[in-house]
């Protein structure tokens, strides 16, 4: 329960105002925002009370476009410049299959990306998408009666770095501040809470309007790893309402000739819809010329036709089954994702598939939607502490370069982030007062194994004998993946900083062999980790043994045991070039002990000189002082 | 219908009108805002506004507008320590629930 303080007439704070985050579920054929009212995940409706919005945007010359269903409307008359399915070109090149049969009018740049040529001038898909997410951003706003904080926008589980990219540049487009991108599957899950049952593995069966995607997920202590992603990209639930259009135009017969096809397709829509929840479907065509053709459509008819084109999702499902090395039974939960899967005969067929019953008590419209929501919420702080959720990780350690060329892991891998750890460094040589950071990832334990990511330099660290300056250095890692890291000297509060992406620019097949890597040599890494950590104590040794030297020269040392240390120091210096650590610990040790004698004398005769000519009160009384 | 306080917000209450130097005294009301539906109006009050509910209790004054009423009545006013932080709370026995940080709420 919050505690309050009685604010000025007029100015009670509003709550959390700038925590109003939503999550965006950018689809390719329908788009929804929700949000999270009392800890339950709601869809935002327009003023009519509509809550999907057909992801079409139309563009008229001198006018705003058009986004939603008047857009959808437009789709037939004026196909070049109304654009459905953008999502499908988002990120690609313009010599992408993809984009080259749109069937839009693309101008040439050289660039490389593709940009639409409209009636109202030339765009390139990051900017169609950011009218849909305008939209929404609006919705919300007017829905939440605030200004929109932030919101997390879910993309397909196989969406590369450039496809993420373009989705987040729409975003920014739109002024909407993308708090995460979240992958759709894992989006689903969340909508369930599978993210706070056990770990295992989750399958999302995701039969949108226009493509079928499956992903198979592992649940990992309260984080999702994708395995594998398979699917059918010219696949939807618009291919069955295809067939049942189809089918009815046949029953109808001759007469049904002047009967469009978008309105079969409209027909044969509402006939689907009606058969996931009634066991048979009737059906009125106006024919035109005030005759009409009714007829009925019963459930198993329904299953006959679409049987052939559920029974081609299953082969996707088997392949991302076989990439992930996994069995239909090592399946734990099936999410349904999807209009088209209220379909009794999917569920069906999923369930026979994976040998178990499916998820389908969360909405299939919107699930992806409110697991983006929940996740919004989470991240904008809006949920209890401790139900924050954890859902990314860290791929690849990050560490710091230590001396001897070594690495100090500061944030492990697999560390779910955002994350942020620290520790102490200190000075190495007397006097010491710049140190030069090196940030590195990987999973190597020396420098060049791994892989540099930033540099920069602590300066003004005041002067100190070696080992007395702290300096904190602090790794954070925020929800984005952003690494900042900051080292400040503890005594003086002298600060530097740098921010590096850590996954910019690295693929999954690069990380996955800079880990390889590190397993197979970390046999060599551990032998040469020690030699270095011997050579740096080695070096230090006689970096103290010659400044002493060089201070008080034979003062306190026989020739015979002056020519002693020295050729201890000359065998420690000649171990230094064979690269074995254990004869370098061994000459270390033998030099340690040789000088031993040397440096309790030196120490008496450093406190005698401190103490001499003063009575030994004011010794005390200094001590005491102190 | 009644809106009280313990003595200890009273007393509180009455420190902060005396080192504000004016004020009839405090109003308690509701409007709709915030991730759980309604958020709290804690404000002092220098002018009495139509439909205003007044309650004397401890001393101190408690002005609620006759909307907020209904869903403050049975309200009791608190003040208290919790770790770190003072301040004061609502115990409303409406609330049926309430976000994490207790904020906002709904009846």
């Amino acid at each position: 329960m919050a505690l309050f303080e009685i604010a000025e007439p007029g100015q009670s704070p509003v709550p959390h105002q700038q925590q109003s985050a939503v999550g965006i579920d950018l689809g390719t054929t329908n788009s929804l925002v929700a949000y999270l009212q009392d800890g339950k995940p709601r869809a935002m409706a327009d003023e009519q009370g509509r809550e999907l919005l057909p992801s079409v945007v139309s563009f008229t010359a001198g006018k705003q476009p058009q986004v939603g269903y008047a857009a959808l409307a437009k789709a037939a008359d004026d196909p070049h410049n109304t654009i459905v399915s953008i999502k499908r070109l988002m990120g690609r090149s313009t010599l992408d299959h993809s984009v080259k049969t749109s069937g839009y009018q693309l101008v040439d740049e050289d660039s490389g990306v593709p940009r639409i040529r409209t009636a109202a001038g030339d765009f390139t898909p990051a900017q169609i998408s950011a009218e849909i997410l305008s939209v929404l951003k609006k919705r919300a706003e007017k829905t939440l009666d605030a200004e929109l904080m932030g919101a997390v926008v879910t993309v397909p589980a196989y969406f590369d770095d450039a496809q993420r990219q373009a989705t987040k540049d729409a975003a920014r487009f739109a002024g909407v501040h993308i708090l995460r991108l979240l992958n759709e599957p894992t989006a689903a899950a969340i909508a369930y809470g599978l993210d706070q049952g056990e770990d295992g593995i989750v399958a999302v069966y995701d039969l949108g309007g226009g493509t079928f995607d499956i992903s198979i997920l592992r649940l990992n202590k309260g984080v999702f790893e994708v395995l594998s992603t398979a699917g059918d990209s010219a696949l939807g639930g618009d291919d069955l309402d295809s067939v049942v259009a189809e089918w009815l135009l046949q029953q109808a017969g001759e007469e049904a000739q002047s009967v469009s096809r978008r309105q079969a397709m409209r027909l044969a829509n509402s006939a689907k819809h009606t058969l996931s929840h009634s066991p048979e479907a009737v059906l009125t065509l106006p024919l035109g010329s005030g005759k009409t053709w009714k007829g009925t459509l019963n459930r198993e008819q329904f299953n006959t036709l679409v049987d052939p084109l559920i029974s081609r999702t299953l082969t996707p499902c088997r392949r991302a089954l076989r990439d992930a090395g996994l069995l239909p039974a090592d399946v734990k939960a099936i999410v349904m994702v999807g209009g088209s899967t209220r379909s009794s005969h999917v569920q069906t067929c999923v369930s026979d598939f994976f040998g178990q019953d499916v998820l389908t008590g969360v909405d299939p419209d919107k699930v992806v939607a409110y697991g983006a929501a929940i996740q919004a919420a989470a991240l904008s702080g809006n949920h209890a502490a401790g139900d924050m959720l954890l859902l990314d990780v860290a791929p690849l350690s990050l560490g710091i370069e230590t001396m001897g060329g070594l690495v100090e892991k500061i944030i492990p891998r697999n560390s779910t982030i955002p994350v942020a750890r620290a520790q102490e460094f200190t000075t190495y040589q007397d006097g010491q007062t710049a140190m030069s950071l090196h940030v590195v990832q990987g999973e190597r334990d020396t420098v060049e194994g791994c892989r540099s990511l930033a540099r920069f330099n602590l300066t003004g660290i005041p002067p100190m004998v070696a080992g007395a300056a702290r300096i904190q250095v602090l790794f954070q890692v925020d929800a984005d993946g952003l690494l900042t890291v900051t080292a400040t000297e503890k005594t003086s509060g002298v600060q530097a900083g740098i921010d590096v992406k850590p996954s910019y620019g690295l693929t999954e097949n690069e990380i996955e062999g800079m880990l390889r890597e590190s397993i197979a040599r970390s046999q060599e890494d551990l032998e040469e980790r020690q030699f270095r950590e011997q050579k740096v104590e080695a070096e230090r040794v006689i970096l103290a043994l010659d400044s002493a030297l060089s201070r008080d020269g034979t003062e306190f040392l026989t020739r015979e045991e002056q020519s002693t240390l020295l050729s201890k120091r000359q065998d420690l210096l000649d171990s230094l070039q064979k690269g074995d650590s254990r004869t370098l610990k061994i000459a270390r040790d033998e030099l340690e002990k040789a000088s031993e004698s040397y440096v309790a004398r030196r120490m008496d005769a450093s406190v005698q000189k401190m103490i001499a000519g003063r009575r030994v009160d004011d010794v005390e009384k200094q001590t005491n002082e102190k | 219908m009644t809106i009280s306080l313990t003595e200890a917000a009273a007393n509180r209450v009455q420190t902060y009108l005396e080192k504000r130097g004016k004020g009839l005294g405090i109003r308690l009301g509701v409007r709709s805002s915030g991730c759980s539906g309604m958020a709290y109006v804690f404000e002092f009050v220098d002018e009495l506004e139509e439909g205003d509910v007044v309650f004397d209790d401890h001393g101190v004054r408690l002005i609620v507008d006759a909307k907020s009423l209904l869903y403050l009545d049975g309200t009791e006013l608190d003040f208290c320590k919790e770790g770190l932080n003072e301040g004061f709370k609502f115990n409303n026995p409406n609330v049926s629930e309430q976000c994490g940080c207790g904020e906002s709420f709904t009846v």
